[in-house]
C-alpha cells in the first residue's frame, strides 16, 4: 500500500503512435502529478519491467492487440510473476463483447477499458481509471478483487 | 484443499504492530484510530528497522500531519462502515466531526484536496468493498448484505456495486471464483 505519496506512475504500452500521443496528452491534463513511461510492445515492456533500477509503476495500461507479443500475452507473463503483484493491469481494447472483458479480467487484469472513439471520452475515462487505481493504492483495499470495466 | 476465511484487518494491523514492538523491545501503547504511541528513547537504529519490518505488511508510518488527518478520516469511515451496530443513530458527518473534532464543511474539503477523491465517494468505495468481501465469504445473500450495509434495497446495492465496479455482484463472484481456480491449477 502506498500512502500519501503524491506521485503516480503510470506506464503505458501501445504500437500505434497516434494512440500514445492521445493518451500522453490526457495523462498530463489531470490535475495530478504523474510520471508516465511509454512503451511500444510487449517485448520492450517484458524487458523494462524486470530493469533492475526501475520503480514499478502503480498502473500498466495495455493495448489489447499489438503485433509481437499481444496484451494477452503480457497479461499471463506478469501475472504469473508474484514480483508484479502489486501492479494494477489497465487493458483497453475495441471489443465490449461481455465475454471477452470476463476472460480478461479471469486472465488478472484489474481494469477493462472500451476504448472511445472521442478524446474527450478517452480523456474522461482515462481520468476516472487513473483516479480509481489511486484509490486502490492509497486506501488498502485488495488489489485481488479490484476489478473495473468503463 | 482450498480454505474460505474472513478477517477483520483491524485486528490484524493491530496483531501485527505488537509483535513487532515487542519483537524490538520498544514500549509502545495501542491508541484508537491507527495511532500508537511509543517512548521517546527508541533507538534510531530500531525505528528504522520497524520502518522496514511494518513495510512488507503494507503498513507505513505517517510522519506528517496532513497524512494523519486524512489517515484519521479513512480510519473512522472504515469504523463506521464495518462496525455499524456500534453507531446505531449517528450519521458519517455528525461522527466525523465529532471524532475529529472540526466542522465536516472542512473535513470534506481537506479530504477532496489531498485524495483525488470526495469523502461520498470513498464511503461508497468503502462500502463496496466491504460488499466484495461479504459475496466472497458466500455466508449472506445479496439482499442480507443490502443490509448489513445499510442500504434501502438490493436493486440499489447492485447499481451501485456496478457504478463501482463495472460489473454486477454476480458477474463479480464468477470472475473471482474463475481466477482461483486458474490459478490453483498452474
Amino acid at each position: 500500500m502506498i500512502t500519501h505519496q503524491d506521485s503516480m506512475h503510470i506506464l503505458l504500452v501501445d504500437d500505434d503512435e497516434d494512440d500514445r500521443a492521445f493518451f500522453s496528452e490526457a495523462i498530463q491534463e489531470l490535475k495530478m502529478n504523474n510520471k508516465l513511461t511509454l512503451l511500444k510492445d510487449g517485448n520492450d515492456l517484458m524487458d523494462y519491467l524486470i530493469l533492475p533500477e526501475i520503480k514499478l509503476p502503480h498502473v500498466l495500461f495495455l493495448d489489447l492487440n499489438m503485433p509481437g507479443k499481444t496484451g494477452i500475452e503480457c497479461l499471463k507473463e506478469i501475472r504469473a510473476d508474484t514480483r508484479f503483484k502489486d501492479v494494477s493491469i489497465a487493458i483497453y481494447s475495441t471489443s465490449s463483447s461481455e465475454k471477452d472483458i470476463e476472460d480478461t479480467f479471469i486472465g488478472g487484469a484489474n481494469i477493462y477499458i472500451k476504448k472511445p472513439n472521442d478524446f474527450s471520452k478517452l480523456k474522461k475515462v482515462i481520468k476516472e481509471v487513473v483516479n480509481m487505481n489511486w484509490q486502490f493504492h492509497t486506501s488498502g483495499l485488495n488489489i485481488e478483487t479490484f476489478f473495473f470495466s468503463v | 484443499m482450498k480454505l474460505n476465511f474472513s478477517y477483520d484487518g483491524n485486528i490484524a494491523v493491530k496483531a501485527i504492530l505488537q509483535e513487532q514492538l515487542e519483537h524490538l523491545d520498544i514500549k509502545f501503547q495501542l491508541l484508537d484510530l491507527g495511532q500508537i504511541e511509543i517512548g521517546d528513547d527508541v533507538s534510531e537504529q530500531s525505528f528504522t528497522t520497524l520502518q522496514t519490518n511494518l513495510k512488507k505488511y503494507g503498513i507505513q508510518i505517517v510522519d506528517n500531519p496532513k497524512g494523519q488527518l486524512i489517515q484519521k478520516i479513512k480510519d473512522a469511515i472504515i469504523e463506521i462502515v464495518y462496525d455499524k451496530e456500534k453507531f446505531p443513530n449517528i450519521t458519517i458527518s455528525q461522527y466525523l466531526s465529532d471524532k475529529l473534532n472540526f466542522r465536516y464543511g472542512y473535513i470534506t474539503n481537506f479530504f477532496s484536496e489531498y485524495t483525488h477523491t470526495s469523502i461520498e465517494n470513498f464511503i461508497i468505495l468503502q462500502k463496496i468493498e466491504r460488499a466484495k468481501k461479504l459475496i466472497m465469504e458466500e455466508e449472506l445473500t445479496l439482499t442480507e448484505i443490502s443490509h448489513e450495509l445499510n442500504y434501502s434495497s438490493v436493486a440499489y446495492l447492485s447499481t451501485q456495486f456496478k457504478k463501482v465496479t463495472g460489473l454486477t455482484p454476480s458477474l463479480f463472484k464468477r470472475i473471482v471464483v474463475k481466477r482461483r481456480e486458474m490459478t490453483n491449477n498452474d
